[in-house]
Protein backbone atom coordinates (compact mmCIF):
# COMPACT_ATOMS: atom_id res chain seq x y z
CA UNK A 1 0.00 0.00 0.00
CA UNK A 2 1.35 3.34 -1.09
CA UNK A 3 0.93 6.43 0.95
CA UNK A 4 -0.75 8.86 -1.57
CA UNK A 5 -0.82 12.55 -0.82
CA UNK A 6 -3.85 13.44 -1.13
CA UNK A 7 -5.19 10.39 0.64
CA UNK A 8 -6.45 10.30 4.28
CA UNK A 9 -5.17 8.95 6.58
CA UNK A 10 -7.34 5.95 8.82
CA UNK A 11 -6.09 4.00 11.48
CA UNK A 12 -8.24 1.38 13.33
CA UNK A 13 -7.58 -0.27 16.97
CA UNK A 14 -8.97 -2.90 19.46
CA UNK A 15 -8.98 -2.43 23.09
CA UNK A 16 -11.31 -5.01 25.40
CA UNK A 17 -13.14 -6.09 22.89
CA UNK A 18 -14.21 -9.74 21.24
CA UNK A 19 -12.97 -8.41 17.87
CA UNK A 20 -16.87 -8.24 15.98
CA UNK A 21 -16.04 -4.92 15.77
CA UNK A 22 -12.98 -5.76 13.00
CA UNK A 23 -15.00 -7.91 11.38
CA UNK A 24 -17.98 -4.91 11.06
CA UNK A 25 -15.21 -2.83 8.86
CA UNK A 26 -15.48 -5.90 6.60
CA UNK A 27 -19.53 -5.78 6.52
CA UNK A 28 -19.19 -2.90 4.08
CA UNK A 29 -18.33 -5.83 1.75
CA UNK A 30 -16.98 -4.59 -1.85
CA UNK A 31 -17.61 -1.15 -0.26
CA UNK A 32 -14.41 -1.26 1.59
CA UNK A 33 -12.55 -0.86 -1.93
CA UNK A 34 -14.20 2.85 -2.40
CA UNK A 35 -12.62 3.53 1.61
CA UNK A 36 -9.15 2.49 0.36
CA UNK A 37 -9.44 5.00 -2.45
CA UNK A 38 -10.18 7.39 -0.09
CA UNK A 39 -7.91 6.82 2.77
CA UNK A 40 -4.52 5.11 3.48
CA UNK A 41 -4.86 2.46 6.33
CA UNK A 42 -1.56 3.15 8.66
CA UNK A 43 -2.49 1.00 11.94
CA UNK A 44 -4.83 -2.02 11.57
CA UNK A 45 -2.85 -4.26 14.01
CA UNK A 46 -5.33 -6.91 12.97
CA UNK A 47 -4.40 -7.10 9.14
CA UNK A 48 -1.54 -5.20 9.28
CA UNK A 49 2.28 -6.25 10.68
CA UNK A 50 2.68 -2.78 11.84
CA UNK A 51 4.24 -1.80 15.77
CA UNK A 52 3.62 0.41 18.05
CA UNK A 53 6.55 1.98 18.00
CA UNK A 54 5.56 2.67 14.04
CA UNK A 55 2.90 5.05 15.68
CA UNK A 56 5.10 6.37 17.97
CA UNK A 57 7.22 7.48 15.65
CA UNK A 58 4.30 9.39 13.83
CA UNK A 59 3.90 13.14 14.14
CA UNK A 60 1.35 14.42 16.36
CA UNK A 61 -2.42 14.48 14.27
CA UNK A 62 -0.37 12.79 11.28
CA UNK A 63 -3.47 10.29 11.68
CA UNK A 64 -6.68 11.80 10.17
CA UNK A 65 -9.42 9.51 11.52
CA UNK A 66 -8.79 6.98 14.47
CA UNK A 67 -11.84 4.27 15.09
CA UNK A 68 -10.70 2.68 18.16
CA UNK A 69 -12.92 -0.19 19.53
CA UNK A 70 -13.08 -2.03 22.84
CA UNK A 71 -13.33 -1.19 26.37
CA UNK A 72 -10.10 0.19 28.58
CA UNK A 73 -9.51 -2.47 30.95
CA UNK A 74 -5.50 -2.75 30.55
CA UNK A 75 -2.27 -0.29 30.73
CA UNK A 76 -1.56 -1.14 27.65
CA UNK A 77 -5.02 0.25 26.41
CA UNK A 78 -4.99 2.66 28.11
CA UNK A 79 -1.71 3.23 26.73
CA UNK A 80 -2.85 2.92 22.80
CA UNK A 81 -5.81 5.03 23.46
CA UNK A 82 -3.61 8.08 24.55
CA UNK A 83 -0.98 7.52 22.28
CA UNK A 84 -3.71 7.21 18.96
CA UNK A 85 -5.39 10.40 20.46
CA UNK A 86 -2.37 12.22 20.38
CA UNK A 87 -1.53 11.09 17.05
CA UNK A 88 -5.21 11.76 15.12
CA UNK A 89 -7.17 14.35 14.23
CA UNK A 90 -10.17 12.89 14.79
CA UNK A 91 -11.15 9.78 17.20
CA UNK A 92 -13.88 7.30 16.82
CA UNK A 93 -15.42 5.93 19.48
CA UNK A 94 -16.54 2.63 17.30
CA UNK A 95 -19.01 0.25 19.01
CA UNK A 96 -20.56 -0.56 22.43
CA UNK A 97 -17.56 -1.65 24.31
CA UNK A 98 -15.52 1.70 22.75
CA UNK A 99 -18.28 4.24 23.37
CA UNK A 100 -20.24 2.56 26.65
CA UNK A 101 -17.90 -0.22 27.81
CA UNK A 102 -20.13 -3.05 26.43
CA UNK A 103 -19.96 -6.56 27.52
CA UNK A 104 -16.87 -6.01 29.31
CA UNK A 105 -18.06 -3.47 31.33
CA UNK A 106 -20.07 -5.96 33.02
CA UNK A 107 -16.51 -6.73 34.65
CA UNK A 108 -17.85 -3.79 36.97
CA UNK A 109 -19.37 -5.85 38.85
CA UNK A 110 -16.32 -7.46 40.15
CA UNK A 111 -12.93 -6.53 40.26
CA UNK A 112 -9.31 -7.60 39.55
CA UNK A 113 -9.06 -10.15 42.46
CA UNK A 114 -12.52 -12.09 41.86
CA UNK A 115 -11.94 -12.29 38.26
CA UNK A 116 -8.18 -13.66 38.82
CA UNK A 117 -9.50 -16.27 41.28
CA UNK A 118 -12.51 -17.47 39.04
CA UNK A 119 -10.63 -17.35 35.80
CA UNK A 120 -6.98 -18.88 36.69
CA UNK A 121 -8.42 -20.69 40.04
CA UNK A 122 -11.78 -21.60 40.54
CA UNK A 123 -13.30 -22.83 36.94
CA UNK A 124 -14.07 -26.68 37.22
CA UNK A 125 -11.97 -26.88 33.86
CA UNK A 126 -8.95 -25.34 35.21
CA UNK A 127 -6.02 -26.59 36.09
CA UNK A 128 -3.34 -24.73 37.95
CA UNK A 129 -1.79 -26.49 40.63
CA UNK A 130 0.97 -23.93 41.26
CA UNK A 131 -1.81 -21.06 41.59
CA UNK A 132 -0.31 -18.71 38.71
CA UNK A 133 -1.95 -15.63 37.96
CA UNK A 134 -0.81 -12.61 35.79
CA UNK A 135 1.81 -10.61 37.13
CA UNK A 136 3.03 -7.32 35.66
CA UNK A 137 6.23 -8.47 35.93
CA UNK A 138 8.16 -11.85 36.56
CA UNK A 139 11.92 -12.56 36.32
CA UNK A 140 13.20 -15.56 34.83
CA UNK A 141 16.60 -16.52 34.01
CA UNK A 142 16.42 -14.97 30.39
CA UNK A 143 15.64 -11.28 32.06
CA UNK A 144 12.35 -9.95 32.94
CA UNK A 145 9.26 -10.36 31.45
CA UNK A 146 6.18 -8.27 31.52
CA UNK A 147 2.55 -8.05 31.08
CA UNK A 148 0.14 -5.05 31.08
CA UNK A 149 -1.58 -3.83 34.34
CA UNK A 150 -4.89 -5.05 34.86
CA UNK A 151 -7.35 -2.78 36.28
CA UNK A 152 -10.22 -3.21 38.99
CA UNK A 153 -12.67 -1.33 36.72
CA UNK A 154 -13.47 -1.04 32.75
CA UNK A 155 -13.87 2.43 31.07
CA UNK A 156 -15.18 3.52 28.44
CA UNK A 157 -13.05 5.68 25.91
CA UNK A 158 -14.04 8.60 26.62
CA UNK A 159 -13.94 7.86 30.49
CA UNK A 160 -9.57 8.15 29.19
CA UNK A 161 -9.29 10.41 26.82
CA UNK A 162 -11.52 13.22 24.40
CA UNK A 163 -13.59 11.50 21.96
CA UNK A 164 -14.81 13.25 19.08
CA UNK A 165 -17.67 10.77 17.27
CA UNK A 166 -19.27 8.00 18.71
CA UNK A 167 -20.77 5.02 16.55
CA UNK A 168 -22.69 2.52 18.33
CA UNK A 169 -23.75 -0.68 18.18
CA UNK A 170 -22.34 -4.25 18.80
CA UNK A 171 -21.24 -4.12 16.31
CA UNK A 172 -21.96 -1.20 14.62
CA UNK A 173 -24.36 -1.92 11.66
CA UNK A 174 -22.49 -1.82 8.09
CA UNK A 175 -25.13 1.27 6.71
CA UNK A 176 -23.65 3.47 9.64
CA UNK A 177 -19.84 2.74 9.26
CA UNK A 178 -20.57 3.86 5.84
CA UNK A 179 -22.54 7.19 6.34
CA UNK A 180 -19.92 7.95 9.09
CA UNK A 181 -16.90 6.88 6.73
CA UNK A 182 -19.25 9.21 4.05
CA UNK A 183 -19.58 12.13 5.75
CA UNK A 184 -15.78 11.89 6.65
CA UNK A 185 -14.39 12.06 2.95
CA UNK A 186 -17.07 14.41 2.18
CA UNK A 187 -15.83 16.37 5.17
CA UNK A 188 -19.21 16.73 6.34
CA UNK A 189 -19.69 15.42 10.12
CA UNK A 190 -21.50 16.72 12.65
CA UNK A 191 -20.45 18.71 15.37
CA UNK A 192 -18.02 17.12 17.77
CA UNK A 193 -19.14 14.73 20.38
CA UNK A 194 -22.04 13.58 17.93
CA UNK A 195 -23.42 9.96 18.22
CA UNK A 196 -23.66 8.58 14.60
CA UNK A 197 -26.58 7.24 14.80
CA UNK A 198 -30.43 9.06 13.85
CA UNK A 199 -31.84 10.31 16.93
CA UNK A 200 -34.72 7.60 17.48
CA UNK A 201 -35.08 4.61 19.55
CA UNK A 202 -35.08 1.03 18.53
CA UNK A 203 -38.99 1.01 18.68
CA UNK A 204 -39.10 3.64 15.86
CA UNK A 205 -37.53 1.15 13.11
CA UNK A 206 -39.12 -2.26 14.87
CA UNK A 207 -41.74 -4.25 12.56
CA UNK A 208 -43.99 -5.67 15.80
CA UNK A 209 -47.01 -3.96 16.34
CA UNK A 210 -47.38 -1.58 18.82
CA UNK A 211 -50.77 -2.02 20.55
CA UNK A 212 -50.73 -1.09 24.67
CA UNK A 213 -48.11 -1.03 26.71
CA UNK A 214 -48.71 -3.29 30.26
CA UNK A 215 -47.37 -7.05 31.28
CA UNK A 216 -48.97 -9.43 33.01
CA UNK A 217 -45.88 -10.85 34.43
CA UNK A 218 -42.30 -11.47 32.99
CA UNK A 219 -41.15 -14.16 30.22
CA UNK A 220 -38.03 -15.15 29.05
CA UNK A 221 -37.55 -15.64 25.66
CA UNK A 222 -37.75 -19.55 25.58
CA UNK A 223 -40.87 -19.41 27.70
CA UNK A 224 -42.68 -18.00 25.07
CA UNK A 225 -43.69 -21.32 22.66
CA UNK A 226 -44.50 -18.98 19.85
CA UNK A 227 -44.13 -14.75 19.08
CA UNK A 228 -47.27 -13.50 18.00
CA UNK A 229 -46.85 -10.48 15.71
CA UNK A 230 -47.11 -7.70 18.77
CA UNK A 231 -44.59 -5.99 20.92
CA UNK A 232 -42.54 -8.18 22.44
CA UNK A 233 -41.93 -6.15 25.90
CA UNK A 234 -46.46 -6.41 25.55
CA UNK A 235 -45.61 -10.35 25.52
CA UNK A 236 -43.92 -9.85 28.92
CA UNK A 237 -40.62 -10.28 26.95
CA UNK A 238 -37.85 -7.43 28.35
CA UNK A 239 -36.97 -5.86 25.55
CA UNK A 240 -34.39 -2.36 25.50
CA UNK A 241 -35.87 -0.86 22.72
CA UNK A 242 -37.54 2.15 24.25
CA UNK A 243 -34.56 3.27 25.86
CA UNK A 244 -32.19 2.15 23.17
CA UNK A 245 -30.53 4.19 20.00
CA UNK A 246 -32.16 2.75 17.10
CA UNK A 247 -30.14 3.27 13.42
CA UNK A 248 -29.95 -0.67 13.89
CA UNK A 249 -33.14 -0.99 12.03
CA UNK A 250 -33.92 -3.40 14.62
CA UNK A 251 -32.39 -6.54 13.22
CA UNK A 252 -32.55 -8.37 16.38
CA UNK A 253 -36.14 -7.81 16.49
CA UNK A 254 -36.35 -9.14 12.53
CA UNK A 255 -34.70 -12.44 14.23
CA UNK A 256 -37.99 -12.39 16.62
CA UNK A 257 -35.23 -11.78 19.62
CA UNK A 258 -35.24 -8.65 21.86
CA UNK A 259 -33.26 -5.91 21.84
CA UNK A 260 -30.76 -6.22 24.58
CA UNK A 261 -29.47 -2.26 24.10
CA UNK A 262 -26.08 -2.35 22.63
CA UNK A 263 -27.14 1.01 20.59
CA UNK A 264 -26.51 2.67 23.84
CA UNK A 265 -28.93 5.32 25.47
CA UNK A 266 -31.82 6.82 23.78
CA UNK A 267 -31.07 10.78 23.07
CA UNK A 268 -32.04 12.82 26.15
CA UNK A 269 -31.07 9.59 28.30
CA UNK A 270 -28.33 9.54 31.03
CA UNK A 271 -28.53 6.43 32.28
CA UNK A 272 -30.10 3.60 29.69
CA UNK A 273 -30.38 0.67 32.28
CA UNK A 274 -32.41 3.14 35.02
CA UNK A 275 -34.18 4.67 32.04
CA UNK A 276 -35.55 1.34 30.92
CA UNK A 277 -36.06 -0.03 34.63
CA UNK A 278 -38.38 2.62 34.95
CA UNK A 279 -40.48 2.26 32.24
CA UNK A 280 -40.52 -1.85 32.75
CA UNK A 281 -41.87 -1.41 36.19
CA UNK A 282 -44.33 1.29 34.67
CA UNK A 283 -45.97 -1.21 32.75
CA UNK A 284 -45.35 -4.23 35.08
CA UNK A 285 -48.67 -5.52 36.34
CA UNK A 286 -50.94 -2.15 35.53
CA UNK A 287 -53.83 -4.00 34.23
CA UNK A 288 -54.26 -5.40 37.97
CA UNK A 289 -52.42 -2.93 40.20
CA UNK A 290 -55.32 -2.15 42.53
CA UNK A 291 -55.78 -5.30 43.38
CA UNK A 292 -52.49 -6.44 44.23
CA UNK A 293 -50.80 -6.20 47.91
CA UNK A 294 -47.69 -5.14 48.31
CA UNK A 295 -46.20 -8.66 48.70
CA UNK A 296 -48.03 -9.14 45.53
CA UNK A 297 -46.07 -6.49 43.39
CA UNK A 298 -42.75 -7.91 45.02
CA UNK A 299 -42.97 -11.25 43.92
CA UNK A 300 -43.70 -9.33 40.49
CA UNK A 301 -40.86 -7.51 40.87
CA UNK A 302 -38.64 -10.53 42.01
CA UNK A 303 -38.96 -12.38 38.60
CA UNK A 304 -36.74 -10.33 36.81
CA UNK A 305 -33.31 -11.87 36.95
CA UNK A 306 -30.03 -10.39 36.65
CA UNK A 307 -31.11 -6.50 37.20
CA UNK A 308 -27.52 -5.23 36.35
CA UNK A 309 -27.04 -7.82 33.93
CA UNK A 310 -30.28 -7.01 31.65
CA UNK A 311 -30.35 -3.28 31.94
CA UNK A 312 -26.33 -3.06 31.93
CA UNK A 313 -25.86 -5.28 29.62
CA UNK A 314 -23.67 -2.51 27.61
CA UNK A 315 -23.15 0.45 29.37
CA UNK A 316 -22.42 0.00 32.55
CA UNK A 317 -18.88 2.00 32.89
CA UNK A 318 -20.74 4.97 31.82
CA UNK A 319 -24.14 4.79 34.35
CA UNK A 320 -24.76 6.99 36.89
CA UNK A 321 -22.75 3.90 39.28
CA UNK A 322 -20.57 2.66 37.40
CA UNK A 323 -19.39 -0.16 39.11
CA UNK A 324 -20.17 -2.59 42.05
CA UNK A 325 -19.28 -1.65 45.48
CA UNK A 326 -16.47 -4.14 46.26
CA UNK A 327 -16.45 -5.11 50.49
CA UNK B 1 -14.30 9.26 61.42
CA UNK B 2 -13.52 12.57 63.35
CA UNK B 3 -17.13 14.27 63.62
CA UNK B 4 -20.64 12.58 63.78
CA UNK B 5 -21.59 11.38 60.70
CA UNK B 6 -25.36 13.44 59.60
CA UNK B 7 -26.73 11.92 57.05
CA UNK B 8 -27.94 13.80 53.78
CA UNK B 9 -31.41 12.69 52.89
CA UNK B 10 -33.51 13.57 49.55
CA UNK B 11 -37.09 13.61 49.66
CA UNK B 12 -39.19 13.83 46.25
CA UNK B 13 -42.26 14.21 47.36
CA UNK B 14 -45.82 14.60 45.30
CA UNK B 15 -47.79 17.52 45.28
CA UNK B 16 -51.07 15.84 45.93
CA UNK B 17 -50.48 13.99 49.04
CA UNK B 18 -47.00 14.26 50.17
CA UNK B 19 -45.64 17.51 49.82
CA UNK B 20 -49.28 18.58 50.77
CA UNK B 21 -48.42 16.29 54.04
CA UNK B 22 -45.17 18.19 54.34
CA UNK B 23 -46.63 21.28 54.66
CA UNK B 24 -49.47 20.53 57.14
CA UNK B 25 -46.10 19.23 59.29
CA UNK B 26 -44.78 22.71 58.66
CA UNK B 27 -48.44 24.78 59.30
CA UNK B 28 -48.71 22.28 62.59
CA UNK B 29 -45.10 23.38 63.76
CA UNK B 30 -43.83 19.38 63.90
CA UNK B 31 -40.53 19.32 64.22
CA UNK B 32 -37.92 17.06 62.11
CA UNK B 33 -34.60 16.96 61.62
CA UNK B 34 -33.18 19.07 58.98
CA UNK B 35 -30.89 16.78 57.46
CA UNK B 36 -33.56 16.09 54.54
CA UNK B 37 -33.80 18.27 51.55
CA UNK B 38 -38.05 17.93 49.93
CA UNK B 39 -38.41 18.03 46.03
CA UNK B 40 -41.96 18.94 45.24
CA UNK B 41 -42.66 16.81 41.85
CA UNK B 42 -46.41 16.63 40.86
CA UNK B 43 -46.84 12.70 41.13
CA UNK B 44 -44.53 10.26 42.15
CA UNK B 45 -45.00 8.60 39.15
CA UNK B 46 -42.54 11.12 37.68
CA UNK B 47 -39.97 9.60 39.92
CA UNK B 48 -37.44 8.20 37.16
CA UNK B 49 -35.08 5.71 38.42
CA UNK B 50 -32.43 8.11 36.84
CA UNK B 51 -33.35 10.84 39.47
CA UNK B 52 -32.84 8.53 42.39
CA UNK B 53 -29.22 6.89 41.16
CA UNK B 54 -28.19 10.56 40.76
CA UNK B 55 -29.58 11.24 43.94
CA UNK B 56 -26.94 8.79 45.66
CA UNK B 57 -24.02 9.21 42.85
CA UNK B 58 -24.43 12.98 44.02
CA UNK B 59 -23.74 12.92 47.61
CA UNK B 60 -27.28 11.96 48.97
CA UNK B 61 -27.16 8.78 52.18
CA UNK B 62 -30.64 8.32 51.40
CA UNK B 63 -33.61 9.09 49.23
CA UNK B 64 -36.82 9.03 50.53
CA UNK B 65 -39.93 8.71 47.71
CA UNK B 66 -43.51 9.74 49.29
CA UNK B 67 -46.20 9.05 46.95
CA UNK B 68 -50.81 8.98 47.83
CA UNK B 69 -51.90 6.13 49.61
CA UNK B 70 -52.79 3.44 47.15
CA UNK B 71 -56.00 3.86 45.13
CA UNK B 72 -55.61 7.77 46.18
CA UNK B 73 -53.37 9.04 43.33
CA UNK B 74 -54.44 11.49 41.73
CA UNK B 75 -53.56 10.49 38.52
CA UNK B 76 -54.95 7.04 39.19
CA UNK B 77 -51.88 4.99 38.90
CA UNK B 78 -48.80 7.17 39.81
CA UNK B 79 -47.97 5.77 43.14
CA UNK B 80 -48.20 2.33 41.48
CA UNK B 81 -46.01 2.64 39.04
CA UNK B 82 -43.24 4.61 41.64
CA UNK B 83 -43.37 1.73 44.27
CA UNK B 84 -42.71 -0.70 41.43
CA UNK B 85 -39.67 1.27 40.35
CA UNK B 86 -38.35 1.85 43.79
CA UNK B 87 -38.83 -2.54 44.43
CA UNK B 88 -36.79 -3.02 41.25
CA UNK B 89 -34.17 -0.26 41.89
CA UNK B 90 -33.44 -1.44 44.97
CA UNK B 91 -33.02 -4.85 43.43
CA UNK B 92 -30.47 -2.87 41.06
CA UNK B 93 -28.70 -1.27 44.41
CA UNK B 94 -28.18 -4.55 45.67
CA UNK B 95 -26.81 -6.28 43.17
CA UNK B 96 -24.23 -3.04 42.65
CA UNK B 97 -23.30 -3.49 46.25
CA UNK B 98 -25.05 -0.27 47.61
CA UNK B 99 -27.86 -0.58 50.27
CA UNK B 100 -30.78 -1.32 48.74
CA UNK B 101 -32.29 0.75 52.18
CA UNK B 102 -31.18 3.63 51.49
CA UNK B 103 -33.98 4.04 48.98
CA UNK B 104 -37.76 4.11 50.72
CA UNK B 105 -41.30 4.54 49.16
CA UNK B 106 -44.02 5.73 51.59
CA UNK B 107 -47.85 6.58 50.97
CA UNK B 108 -48.21 10.05 53.08
CA UNK B 109 -51.61 11.67 52.80
CA UNK B 110 -52.33 15.32 52.93
CA UNK B 111 -53.94 14.89 56.34
CA UNK B 112 -50.77 12.96 57.47
CA UNK B 113 -47.97 15.87 58.81
CA UNK B 114 -47.17 14.03 61.71
CA UNK B 115 -46.37 10.53 59.75
CA UNK B 116 -44.12 12.33 56.93
CA UNK B 117 -42.36 14.04 60.38
CA UNK B 118 -42.22 10.32 62.29
CA UNK B 119 -40.91 8.76 58.83
CA UNK B 120 -38.32 11.20 58.19
CA UNK B 121 -36.86 10.65 61.56
CA UNK B 122 -37.03 7.29 61.25
CA UNK B 123 -35.37 7.01 57.86
CA UNK B 124 -32.66 9.42 59.29
CA UNK B 125 -32.27 7.34 62.31
CA UNK B 126 -32.18 4.15 59.71
CA UNK B 127 -29.55 6.15 57.56
CA UNK B 128 -27.54 6.87 60.26
CA UNK B 129 -26.81 3.19 61.45
CA UNK B 130 -26.04 2.39 57.86
CA UNK B 131 -23.08 5.31 57.45
CA UNK B 132 -22.26 7.28 54.73
CA UNK B 133 -23.11 6.34 51.30
CA UNK B 134 -20.03 4.29 49.62
CA UNK B 135 -21.01 6.04 46.04
CA UNK B 136 -21.36 9.47 46.96
CA UNK B 137 -19.70 11.72 44.64
CA UNK B 138 -19.59 9.38 41.87
CA UNK B 139 -16.04 8.52 43.52
CA UNK B 140 -16.47 4.85 42.35
CA UNK B 141 -13.38 3.16 41.46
Amino acid sequence: MTEGADKLKFAFYWAASCGGCEIAVLDINEKILDVVDAADILFWPVAMDIKYKDVEAMDDKYIDVCFFNGAIRTSEQEHMAKLLRAKSKTLIAFGACAVNGGIPGLANLANREEIFKTAYLENPSTDNPEKVTPKTSVDVKEGTLTLPEFYDTVKSLAQVVEVDYYLPGCPPPPWLILDAIEAIVQNNLPPKGSVLAPLKCVCDECRFKKVEKKIGEIKRVYEVEKIEDKCLLEQGIICMGPATRGGCRARCLDANMPCTGCGGPAPNVSDQGAKMLTALASILGLDVEDKMSEEDMAELIEKVRDVAGTFYKYTLPTSLINRKVMK
Amino acid sequence: MPEEFEPKIIGFLCNWCSYAGADLAGTSRTQYPPNVVFIRVMCSGRIDAQFILKALKEGADGVLIGGCHFGDCHYQSGNYKAYRRVLLTKKLLAELGVEPERVRFEQISASEGEKLARVVRDFIEEIRALGPNPIAGGGND
